[in-house]
């Protein structure tokens, strides 16, 4: 048996993007669709938050994409199979939300967001529902899941910034063509704040019922100590417990955006610290 | 030693003033981490156990909610014998170098201290501290009996005061025990949430290593209602026959005013969790980071205010409480305002903040506050804060919110047969502290709201004793329905 938090497999999928199966079983026995997990990557480090691409549930493992952006998701791409992450805790927050519907649900993914879609678009269409994704990345080889996007949605639209596969522009450009020719029910979007803004603001005129996975900073994930706390239609709301997922139309995305930067100055201490010592 | 000490009448006995425990000086102690109170000598020691008049009807124990046996160690130690006086402590308290430091022994057994009547009450708390650390440092503690395997398995959700207590109250009736953690070390609040100069790690991971020891099973990083539910837990699948709940705090009060998710505003939990739990005052070297400024404003006056302005303070900023009450009101127990006061953090009582103002980049700049008179009391008995109309602002950088907290909503919130009040405080049978869901019991800050460290050890007790009298008695009932209280 492997052993708690090992890595099971390694896959880069981009520069700096790596997908990674790791044996958690107590995670795996549970996650569902829109979860998240926290995470260590050693005995000295931070709890962040990453949400989950897929899992195994006889193999006790869970898949989660980390992009490298920052100290933590630094050191934690340079883990190989075999090594093991220090903690890992979840499955945290709520399921993301699905329904039987009317109309076509679509699934927006941005960058390494487009994991996170991946089991709701599953969950939908296992309901019977017509499910199209959208991803966008800047240029084609930033794109990544397709053929499990393929796979689990009905149509995928790619959208890249510079034309290089699909349609050019932002995944907004790509929503636009699909409400224009059917009746969309569902939008969930995954991905950085002001794509997630983006597609609320397009969904709000017709009234599309549309959720986002706010990525808000943490610390303990279960709703101890606040430091996740967004405003959501003008209520303060805890990302990791009454979260991740809310109403896009209700959502103060500036504040989020604000507060994601609360600790800017000491990320980029953390992270020069990390490159004297890799250097 | 022992038969050359006079044998003193209760009157001259009354005349021996309180040996109070030195102290480091505030100056020394905002510069670091380490404990303020420094020990008794075995001298010290013995003279203020010498104090103690062996009442005919004692009343300090009627003040302790574990029940030590008092007067009977307070004599152990007059006699010089710190072994039997720790001895007698442990028959009825697993955590005394845990309770030494953190009870407020001035609202509970020295309270009711009768030396108090006259002169000032024995020195209790000191002094179960004193023979707590005697027993660590000369290597005294001793595993404690385990009685006979009976066959069942319990399980602990969460490791603060409350959970520790009822693992070492079940595994020492041979049931089998597993306590699951949030969070990836043990200790809960007593980790997060309590300064490392009240009450130092290495006491809080010796009393888990004893657990272990006696054989208690530890899970970490296991979110009870996420990663499994209680039934399951219940289930054929993990087998256990009953649980303890003792998870304590959950979403942090705030005050729904304007600005108040402003960057640098951070709940109490958030800001002593960076810091104790994660070591963020070694940053870089622990990843995990904070972001405080030069000048700090703490919102409110419980002992976790007081927790958090001297922690601010050891981290070199300028602290201001901020109270709606005055002083007479404050929550915190005397010594916490005192030690706090002395360490040069500034106070401003019947000063209600009502907005924060940031700048471009969102971070709080300034505190405004309405200036609050008293009129009549309340509910809670205490003069009602009503503002005079006049505001005051000042500025800030970094703004800590200790207002309390609500409890945590996870297992309710999963399990929708556990029944709550209106706040989520887990409703249980007064008398037995089982909850709605039959094999469930709990006790702590889930079911009280918010309360000490020892209340929360001595509900885990008698929960402890009910899940056994469950387990053991074949004609055990459910008992929540039996007498429904709301145990708030």
């Amino acid at each position: 048996m492997p052993k708690l938090f090992e890595i099971l497999t390694r896959e880069e999928l981009a520069p700096k993007t790596i997908m990674f199966n790791i044996f958690a079983p107590t995670v795996a026995r549970a996650i569902q669709g829109g979860q998240f997990i926290i995470l260590r990557v050693s005995a000295n480090g931070e709890r962040i938050p990453i949400s989950i691409s897929g899992w195994n549930r006889n193999e006790g493992s869970i898949r989660i994409i980390i992009m490298a952006a920052g100290r933590t998701s630094a050191e934690a791409i340079m883990l190989k199979v075999g090594d093991c992450f220090q903690d890992i805790v979840g499955p945290l927050g709520k399921r993301s939300h699905v329904e039987e519907l009317d109309g076509t649900a679509v699934l927006i993914g941005g960058g390494y967001g487009t994991g996170a879609i991946i089991p709701t678009a599953r969950d939908l269409k296992a309901l019977g529902n017509k499910v199209i994704g959208i991803v966008g990345a800047r240029n084609k080889d930033l794109l990544l899941l397709q053929d499990e996007m393929n796979e689990v949605c009905d149509e995928v639209i790619p959208t890249t910034n510079d034309g290089s596969m699909g349609i050019e522009g932002f995944v907004t450009h790509g929503l636009a063509k699909v409400i224009e020719r059917e009746k969309v029910s569902y939008v969930l979007a995954v991905g950085p704040v002001p794509m997630m803004k983006a597609v609320s603001e397009m969904t709000r005129p017709n009234g599309i019922q549309t959720w986002v996975s706010l990525n808000a900073i943490m610390v303990d994930g279960t709703g101890m100590c606040g430091a996740c706390r967004c405003t959501v239609g003008g209520k303060t709301q805890f990302a990791c417990f009454h979260g991740p997922d809310f109403n896009g139309h209700e959502v103060n995305f500036e504040e989020l955006q604000a507060r994601q930067k609360m600790f800017q100055v000491q990320e980029k201490i953390a992270l020069e610290q990390l490159n004297e010592v890799l250097v | 030693m022992k038969d050359q000490k006079p044998k003193l009448k209760p009157k001259e006995k009354m005349k021996i003033q309180r040996t109070e425990m030195p102290e480091r000086t505030a100056e020394e102690r905002v510069l670091g981490f380490g404990e303020v109170p420094l020990g008794f000598s075995e001298d010290l020691a013995e003279i203020e156990a010498l104090r103690c008049l062996d009442c005919k009807d004692p009343k300090c124990m009627v003040g302790c909610p574990v029940g030590i046996d008092i007067p009977a160690f307070l004599k152990k130690v007059e006699d010089g014998d710190f072994a039997g006086a720790i001895a007698k402590i442990r028959e009825t308290n697993f955590l005394p170098a845990i309770c030494g430091r953190v009870c407020p022994q001035d609202q509970q057994c020295e309270l009711t201290c009768i030396v108090g009547k006259k002169n000032k009450p024995l020195s209790i708390g000191n002094l179960e501290r004193f023979v707590a650390d005697y027993e660590r440092e000369h290597g005294l503690r001793v595993t404690p009996e385990i009685e006979a395997p009976t066959g069942f398995s319990v399980a602990v959700v969460g490791s603060g005061p409350a959970g520790l207590t009822a693992a070492y109250e079940l595994r020492k009736r041979g049931h089998e025990v597993t306590v699951y953690e949030a969070f990836h070390r043990a200790g809960g609040v007593l980790v997060y949430g309590i300064p490392r100069f009240r009450l130092p790690l290495d006491i809080i991971d010796e009393d888990v290593k004893a657990l272990e020891e006696m054989g208690v099973n530890f899970e970490f990083n296991t979110i009870i209602g996420k990663s499994m539910t209680l039934d399951e837990m219940l289930s054929k699948e993990f087998g256990f026959d009953a649980i303890f709940i003792g998870t304590g705090a959950g979403l942090p009060k705030m005050l729904n005013i304007k600005g108040e998710n402003l960057n640098g505003i951070y709940s109490a939990n958030e800001y002593l969790t960076r810091i104790y739990l994660m070591g963020a005052d070694r940053f870089p070297d622990n990843v995990t980071p904070l972001n405080q400024g030069k000048k700090v404003g703490v919102i409110g006056a419980g002992n976790t205010a007081m927790d958090v302005a001297r922690t601010a303070k050891r981290l070199g900023a300028e602290v201001t409480v901020y109270y709606r009450r005055s002083k007479e009101e404050a929550p915190a127990r005397t010594e916490e305002l005192r030690h706090a006061m002395e360490e040069f953090i500034n106070f401003k009582f019947l000063s209600n903040p009502v907005e924060f103002v940031g700048d471009e980049d969102y971070f709080v700049k300034k505190i405004v506050c309405d200036e609050m008179k008293l009129g009549e009391p309340d509910d809670s008995g205490r003069r009602r804060p009503t503002p005079t109309g006049k505001q005051f602002v000042d500025e800030v950088d970094t703004v800590i919110f200790s207002l309390g907290c609500n409890v945590n909503p996870l297992i309710p919130d999963s399990t929708p047969e556990i029944v709550t009040n209106k706040w989520g405080v887990v409703l249980v049978n007064e008398e037995t502290l089982e909850t709605s869901k039959k094999g469930v019991f709990a006790g702590g800050d889930i079911i009280t709201g918010g309360a000490k460290v020892i209340t929360a050890m001595g509900q885990a007790k008698i929960a402890a004793r009910s899940i056994h009298h469950y387990l053991t008695e074949k004609t055990a009932k459910h008992t929540y329905f039996a007498k429904e209280v709301e145990s708030v």
